[in-house]
């Protein structure tokens, strides 16, 4: 399978079972799509027609070379992973991430949370000291081979259980010379609690930071408020920046909701770029689409038309020397996930699970509160595993859908979360994310191809010197 | 080749040959959280292949 499509002045060709990324001329762009349907002399005289000023021998050079690639395995390459998806299916999984919701509660109300201002429609609870520490001991009794432990500090607002954050921190930290593994923590905030200490703390112990903003001012306090109704924006501002400025070369993520309400969200995240953060994610709202903030299918041409600005202004940025990290358009060509992660799917209910602050197990953040997803707890381990295989069984290679899509191994089937809440079913499509999905990709590959190209010309001219 | 340029990709067939240790983060964590893909996501091995 084959993907080819024309963007910021590149002629770009995907080759999706092997990887291969491609730039091209029109007349090699118009042989690819033609190659399969067509004899070399009917292409040719195709394209002749095309481009008229384009001498034969050129046309049936390209064809030839299209021919090459494909004998290489880099153009029109089969799909040989069936067998491997099934494999994957049958596997024995050993849990390797806890997302710790320490908190089912927010100092912040605002309007889009999923979890509904952190109750995930249910009481407002803390975390005990006691159920994380059981927490973490889950987790390493359950992990089996993984060397490496993600925890998540998630919530609500998990800094409004600053205490035990820190205490379950030291105590994990405490198993891991013992149990020969590593835990990496990551904690996302809004901010509200951030302090010096807790800065201090989390730069220390923090694998990685995600601070919820949403860009421009008033886009941010229209829907995250405190609760008595006054927006956040200048609260929090000025604590991301001191706590990024001190956060060195670590990982963080200033990450940003776009809604109906800012279909024009790159102004957003120009915004964001501008304050100074460079580690930046924005994500679709994921919402009832009954909200008047629900993004509508008519918002698509638009959100296609900002990914792309978005491309080309990330590229100009980086050109004078004064770039940004896109959560989405980071890309890694040659050394990105093994096919073995690509056709997994994300993992929910399988290597990953999220914890209530009562120590109950769910497939991931977005399931918790679902009581019909409720798979077991933290001290009788998984109780449903009939549950757990069914998550085992979806991506890309089970779900209809997924079949001739050409994004499928940069996607790995999409989230089963949003799929079950669109659709009814984990093995469903919400194509309205598949759309955004492909879209971004799209653009994460253009900017590969141009800094690629950039790179070739910079090494031609040092050999010219 | 004249009109064609491939950029320089990992082959995924290889990796079917010696991936999947699994030791890279899941794919929601981090910077998202609503949504999978597994594209942006690092190798934490990649000397291993
Ligand atoms: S983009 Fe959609 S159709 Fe394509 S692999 Fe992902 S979930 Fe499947
Ligand atoms: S991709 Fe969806 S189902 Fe998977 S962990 Fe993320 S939110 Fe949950």
């Amino acid at each position: 399978m084959i993907h080819q499509y024309k963007l910021n002045g590149c002629n770009i060709v995907l080759d999706t079972y092997s990887g291969a990324v491609h730039v091209v001329d029109d007349l090699a762009y118009d042989i690819i799509a033609n190659y399969e349907d067509h004899a070399p002399e009917q292409i040719a005289a195709m394209v002749l027609e095309k481009y008229p000023d384009v001498p034969e021998q050129d046309v049936y050079e390209t064809i030839g070379d299209v021919d090459q690639l494909k004998k290489n395995g880099q153009l029109f390459t089969e799909d040989t992973y069936k067998d491997l998806s099934f494999d994957l299916r049958k596997r024995k999984t050993y849990i390797k991430a806890l997302c710790l919701n320490v908190a089912h509660t927010c100092n912040l109300s605002c309007e889009y949370c999923f979890a509904s201002q952190g109750k995930y429609h249910g009481a407002r609870a803390i975390m005990s000291y006691e159920v994380g520490k059981r927490a973490i001991d889950f987790l390493l009794e359950n992990c089996g081979f993984h060397k490496n432990l993600d925890v998540d500090f998630f919530g609500g607002e998990p800094l409004m259980d600053w205490k035990v954050v820190k205490q379950l921190v030291a105590y994990a930290r405490g198993k891991e010379k013992e149990c020969g593994k590593t835990f990496r923590f990551t904690l996302t905030t809004n901010g509200m609690l951030l302090k010096d200490e807790v800065i201090d703390f989390l730069n220390k112990e923090m694998h990685n930071v995600v601070l919820s903003l949403d860009g421009r001012k008033e886009v941010h306090d229209r829907l995250r408020k405190t609760v008595n109704g006054k927006g956040s924006y200048d609260f929090i501002v000025p604590k991301f920046q001191d706590f990024v400025k001190k956060r060195g070369d670590k990982e963080y993520y200033v990450r940003g909701t776009f809604t109906h309400n800012n279909v024009d969200f790159t102004n957003d995240i120009f915004h964001m770029a501008d304050l100074g953060f460079d580690r930046l994610s924005m994500e679709p709202v994921i919402c009832d689409p009954k909200e008047p903030y629900a993004l509508k299918q008519e918002d698509l041409p638009e959100i296609y038309r900002q990914y792309e600005i978005l491309a080309k202004e990330m590229l100009k940025r980086e050109e004078k020397g004064h770039g940004f990290i896109f959560y989405h358009y980071m890309l890694d060509l040659t050394e990105g996930p093994c096919i073995h992660k690509r056709i997994s799917g994300c993992g929910s209910g399988t290597e990953y699970l999220a914890v209530t602050p009562w120590g109950e197990l769910f497939p991931c953040h977005q399931f918790v509160g679902d009581e019909s997803y409720s798979m077991g707890n933290i001290w009788d381990g998984i109780t449903k595993p009939e549950l757990q295989n069914e998550f085992k069984q979806v991506n890309c290679y089970s779900k209809p859908e997924c079949q001739d899509c050409w994004a499928k191994l940069y996607c790995s089937g999409g989230c089963p979360a949003n799929a079950l809440h669109a659709t009814g079913s984990l093995n469903g499509n919400f194509e309205f994310s598949c759309d955004i999905f492909r879209k971004r990709i799209e653009c994460a590959i253009m900017i590969k191809v141009v800094e690629s190209m950039r790179a070739m010309e910079n090494d031609k001219q040092a050999v010219n010197k | 080749m004249k009109r064609i340029v491939s950029l320089n990709t990992m082959d995924l067939r290889e990796s079917a040959k010696h991936g999947g240790h699994g030791e890279c983060q899941t794919s929601c964590q981090s910077a998202c959280k609503t949504s999978c893909g597994v594209a942006n996501q690092k190798c934490a091995e990649p000397a291993s292949r």
